[in-house]
């Protein structure tokens, strides 16, 4: 996947290329514009610039197409069904989905109020990863779980890193940054700028 | 038998039930009072005016005439709608919407109506002025409601839209949950009324032909037609306008929009 001079609200232009099959960090202070960033690669705002998948552009496909095969992620995301289970393909087995992120089986069925921040937030993943996505482009996926809920996580991440997926992901934690990216940017002042990997984990 | 005319003795009469009202208002303090008078005061203005306008255009008789005082009240109901919303599109849409899908459903149920009622001349002014004025009433109550619930629910359930989005549904289906939501708010009323109608109070339109004189079945029969297309006209007013809403709110690349909505200060 490849930017071409993305730009929004002084974020860009932003020019970067994702390959296949690897996961990329991106750091930046709070208010850089790295959710500005991702949701224009989405295409949920409007933006100068293009973004291409295997050199199809995304403005020349319809956009539902796009976020089809690359998937913005929200931080927090939301939900318009009243259970979980609702908010799934019919022939999707969340007995088996839920459990490897570490959530009981159960929740199928329960009302979405009733799930904590971090299930939340790790059944968005779930909800997001069952249809066959290309480029995951994440929102801090790991920030409200402990470490266990984080590890399970970032195996399910690295599963579909190993499918052939792309995942350019927001995160805070440079330890993680350091286990699942193989390369690391860095957004500042709108502009994003590769880092080595030894500085992130300062 | 027609209904007795009425004096400026009997308005007057009528009147001293506000006062008392507002003498009760003084006394135990309840901060109604000068609310209640200016409220009783304009709906004495208004309405003599309206009358003087309207005996005014019945006299002339020319459907030019009858045509004006019609957009007239378009006017007054678009700007109506638009001050009723919490959140409003930008531009000239904050007008347009609402003017545009009432001018459509009432302009639809009127010319319905006509063809059943047949007044002579077509035009007539004392069919088409009263008969336009209920249905736009009911028309721009259900715009407004719908509108204001689309565009409250929308900046509110943003979230829940823009996951939609983002998992590859299309603008109209991310949408749809709200639209239905909207537009079920704007219908209740109407069919609240419908089928309260004659159980507990007789409709407002039907106790005036009573005591003008109509035999009651007759009233009755007018009543229905009435509510038929007051139900027709809001229904088809704010089905119309959600779907502008929907459309509006969103852009051709199925983003969600919400820099086109604008809270009313």
């Amino acid at each position: 996947m490849q930017t071409h001079a993305l730009r929004r609200l002084g974020v860009g232009p932003v020019d970067l290329q994702i390959e296949a099959g690897t996961c990329v960090s991106l750091a930046g202070p709070s208010g850089a514009g790295k959710s500005v960033l991702l949701r224009m690669i989405a295409d949920l705002d409007p933006h100068q610039g293009d973004a291409t998948l295997d050199g199809q552009r995304c403005s020349q496909m319809p956009a539902p197409c796009w976020r089809r095969l690359v998937t913005y992620v929200a931080a927090e995301s939301g939900w318009w069904e009243p259970t979980v289970r609702a908010h799934f393909a019919a022939d999707t087995d969340l007995s088996v989905l839920l459990p490897a992120v570490g959530i009981a089986p159960e929740a199928a069925m329960w009302p979405v109020e009733r799930l904590s921040t971090g299930e939340r937030q790790r059944i968005a993943l779930l909800r997001a990863l069952t249809p066959p996505v290309r480029v995951l482009l994440l929102d801090e996926p790991t920030s409200g779980l402990d470490g266990t809920s984080a590890a399970l996580v970032e195996d399910l991440l690295r599963e579909r890193l190993k499918k052939g997926a792309s995942i350019l992901m927001v995160t805070h934690d440079p330890a993680q940054a350091a286990r699942l990216a193989s390369r690391h940017l860095q957004l500042r002042d709108g502009q994003v700028a590769e880092v080595a990997r030894d500085e992130v984990k300062r | 038998m027609t209904a007795p005319s009425l004096t400026w003795l009997d308005l007057a009469l009528a009147a001293l039930l506000i006062v008392l009202n507002a003498l009760m208002s003084v006394w135990l303090n309840l901060g109604l009072a000068r609310a209640l008078v200016v409220a009783g005061v304009r709906l004495v203005v208004q309405m003599l005016l309206v009358g003087m306008a309207l005996k005014f255009v019945f006299a002339l008789d020319s459907p030019w005439w009858v045509a004006c005082t019609l957009v007239a009240m378009l006017a007054a109901a678009s700007y109506e709608i638009h001050s009723r919303q919490e959140r409003r599109f930008v531009g000239l849409w904050r007008y347009g919407i609402g003017a545009g899908t009432t001018m459509l459903a009432t302009v639809f149920v009127a010319v319905f109506a006509m063809i059943i009622l047949r007044p002579e001349p077509w035009y007539a002014p004392q069919v088409t002025i009263p008969l336009v004025g209920i249905v736009l009433g009911n028309v721009m109550n259900g715009v407004s409601i719908s509108l204001n619930a689309f565009n409250t629910g929308v900046a509110r359930e943003r979230a829940a839209i823009e996951a939609r989005l983002a998992l590859g549904a299309n603008r109209y289906a991310a949408l749809k949950a709200m639209q239905r939501s909207a537009l079920r708010s704007g219908m209740i009323p109407i069919i609240n009324q419908m089928s309260a109608a004659g159980i507990i109070t007789l409709p407002g339109m039907m106790t005036g032909q009573i005591l003008a004189g109509m035999a009651p079945l007759e009233a009755a029969k007018y009543q229905i037609l009435i509510l038929f297309l007051l139900a027709g006209g809001a229904g088809l007013g704010a089905l119309a306008a959600t779907y502008v809403a929907v459309w509006r709110a969103t852009d051709e690349r199925d983003r969600l929009r919400l820099d086109r909505l604008q809270k009313a200060r």
